[in-house]
């Protein structure tokens, strides 16, 4: 068990010009937590990952785990197990073989590797299948065996790129719950990479996000729903995204059609000191509500209904300055819109909505 | 139900099939009845399948009537065992670096690998010999193991390269987490995952060295003890007249040790040469 911490690592691909796959990446993990690395393709998650499993060399900065710079250490010196996205298992050697390749390497008796490997087992509910090579084993068995060969190594650090994204939607889910729950068990520091938002939120106990090679914003999935540090950031974590328009802002507040959303002085005071006249104003759709047609806001034509049983996701077009500008918004699953219907649409409480630079994105909200 | 070939359509394509089946095993069949005939009996003006056969022929070549055909035997499996350990090697090695490392002149590599087939062996034999020449090595078997490998280390590594491509990189990757050194990683995931690519490789490289007569006759010293098979058969044709029965009598025991070789190797050449050839 141990911290892991990037100091301004780079690491460039040559090309022309050269690529900054990830670029200054400054990140502290403590012994035990849950970091999850998320960001859409190309963002340098991948990269970020395999620099810590010495996959993949350490251009500029270092990287330090359990206090002890690895910058230059070759994978087998790192004490580390890594999770692919393939599994990566070996074809011509059995699930109890895969399990205990890595002791054996190390010169662990075999008695007590197998002891270790049945014990691994028993928690992954693989024991019956010890003797099987992996082509005859279901994508979520040759997962399980994937996360079995890097627990019995009992490392300093797990290391997951993206382990369930091979996996059908229900075992994703129950997988995902598994997987948390046994890093909690154990104990062990993890990283963990993935593209999906729901997975970031679920399972991190912090989540760092990634875009072009740059840390975008590193807190926990609380902190980065509800106060999410730029528009990518605001754009990328929840589902359905956040709803992310340019509008112009008025002395009282940001103007939306028919409904002048008052803005804290804050935000106003800061827009103001940088001279703008337009923000990006960003509201949640389950910060939306539709009200009744006598009150205030702003008018919008439903195109589009999807029923999720709980609630239901409304989207449509509501003009702001001349354009059609498409919004989204979460309501009661038993009463929605019908399609072509014209509705009204408020902001449920002022203090959920976020401002943001317009062309830096940075929050301007508190 | 589903479609069925009509029985016009499975008459033809037997026939065919029979046909290409003929035109392949008659050849060596002949060679075989032949090997059991009298010299003076071997081409007759109405070919008959048995005439005066006896197993005499082999006897004799066995016996080394015409020259020593026990030690050529032995020359020849020296030979090609050692091409066959050598050329899989190297071209394992470098089939191995070709698929997964980047480094300055890999295409170039590639490309060479692909351009020395295009070379006819004759025009090779002079520039060969004097570097053995050179190099001591002229007249010896390993001199002409290495001028073997000339030929077939190219095509064996372009050939595996194709087939370690197949072999996902992560494996290689797990590999070094769970503690190998890149050596580690050839040796005890590579190589035992690329055994049909190995076996395929291996049988190319045997046969290279096995049937070859141009090389071996240029390079090997003319002593009858030092000749190979391919080249010791010659001493049943001679200016005027062949010893057909003797011929073909040696020729199905030079055959009998390429077929064993074949033999385990033939379920992999059926998956192996097109996996392993086509990507490349």
């Amino acid at each position: 068990m141990a911290e892991v911490a990037y100091d301004k690592a780079s690491r460039i691909f040559s090309g022309n010009p050269p690529v900054r796959a990830v670029d200054e990446l400054s990140l502290d993990v403590a012994d035990g937590e849950f970091l999850v690395l998320v960001g859409p393709s190309g963002s340098g998650k991948s990269t970020a990952l395999r620099m810590l499993a010495g996959l993949e060399d350490v251009d500029e900065g270092a990287i330090k785990i359990g206090g002890k710079d690895v910058t230059n250490v070759p994978p087998k010196g790192r004490d580390i197990a890594m999770v692919f996205q393939s599994y990566a298992l070996y074809p011509h050697m059995t699930v109890a073989e895969n399990m205990g390749f890595a002791l054996k390497l190390r010169g662990v008796a075999k008695g007590e590797i197998k002891a270790k490997v049945a014990e691994a087992a028993k928690m992954l509910d693989l024991t019956k299948y010890l003797d099987r090579k992996p082509k005859a084993l279901s994508g979520g068995q040759r997962q399980r065996v994937a996360m079995g060969r890097a627990i019995v190594r009992e490392p300093a650090v797990f290391l997951m790129d993206e382990p369930l994204s091979n996996l059908d939607a229900k075992l994703r889910v129950e997988t995902r719950a598994n997987i948390a729950a046994l890093q909690q068990r154990l104990g062990t520091t993890t990283i963990y990479v993935t593209h999906d938002q729901v997975e970031a939120m679920t399972m991190g106990h912090r989540v760092a996000v990634l875009k072009d090679g740059l840390l975008q914003q590193c807190d926990t999935p609380r902190a980065l729903y509800d106060k999410p540090g730029n528009a990518f950031v605001a754009g990328f974590m929840g589902s359905p995204a956040m709803n992310l328009k340019t509008v112009p802002l008025t002395a009282e507040g940001a103007k939306l059609d028919g409904l002048v959303v008052p803005l804290e002085r804050r935000a106003l005071d800061r827009a103001g000191a940088d001279g703008l006249s337009e923000v990006t104003f960003g509201v949640r759709p389950e910060s939306l509500a539709l009200v009744g047609s006598s009150s205030v806001g702003m008018e919008m034509v439903v195109e589009l209904v999807e029923e999720l049983g709980a609630d239901a996701l409304v989207h449509g077009a509501v003009r702001i300055g001349g354009a059609a500008e498409r919004f989204v918004v979460r309501v009661d699953g038993r009463t929605p819109p019908g399609l072509g219907q014209t509705v009204k649409v408020a902001v449920r409480d002022a203090g959920e909505v976020h401002l943001f630079h317009p062309e830096s994105g940075v929050r301007l909200s508190s | 139900m589903a479609a069925r070939r009509s029985r016009l359509a499975s008459v033809g394509l037997h026939a065919a099939l029979v046909g290409a089946s003929v035109i392949a095993v008659f050849p060596v069949f002949w060679v075989l009845v032949t090997s059991f005939k009298p010299d003076a009996r071997a081409v007759e003006t109405t070919p008959r399948l048995l005439n005066e056969s006896s197993l005499d022929n082999y006897a004799r070549v066995l016996a080394g009537e015409k020259g020593d055909f026990l030690a050529w035997f032995g020359n020849s499996v020296l030979i090609a065992l050692g091409t066959t350990a050598l050329a899989v090697f190297l071209s394992a090695t470098a089939g191995y670096a070709a698929s997964r490392f980047r480094f300055p002149g890999r295409r170039p590599l590639l490309l060479s690998f692909l351009l020395v087939q295009m070379f006819p062996f004759a025009v090779l034999i002079v520039p060969l010999y004097n570097v053995l020449l050179a190099l001591g090595l002229q007249g010896t078997g390993f001199g002409l193991v290495l001028v073997y490998c000339t030929t077939a280390v190219p095509f064996c590594a372009f050939m595996l390269k194709g087939y370690f491509d197949t072999i996902p990189a992560d494996i290689d990757e797990a590999g070094r987490v769970d503690g190998l050194s890149p050596f580690g990683v050839f040796w005890r995931l590579v190589l035992p995952l690329a055994r049909p690519g190995l076996a395929v490789t291996a049988f190319y490289a045997f046969l290279t060295a096995w049937g070859e007569v141009a090389f071996a006759s240029a390079f090997l010293s003319a002593a009858d003890g030092s000749k190979t098979l391919a080249v010791g058969l010659q001493v049943f044709v001679q200016q005027n007249r062949t010893e057909w029965g003797h011929l073909a009598a040696a020729s199905v025991l030079v055959a009998v040790p390429a077929v064993a070789a074949f033999y385990p190797v033939q379920r992999y050449l059926v998956a192996g040469l097109p996996s392993g050839a086509v990507k490349g």
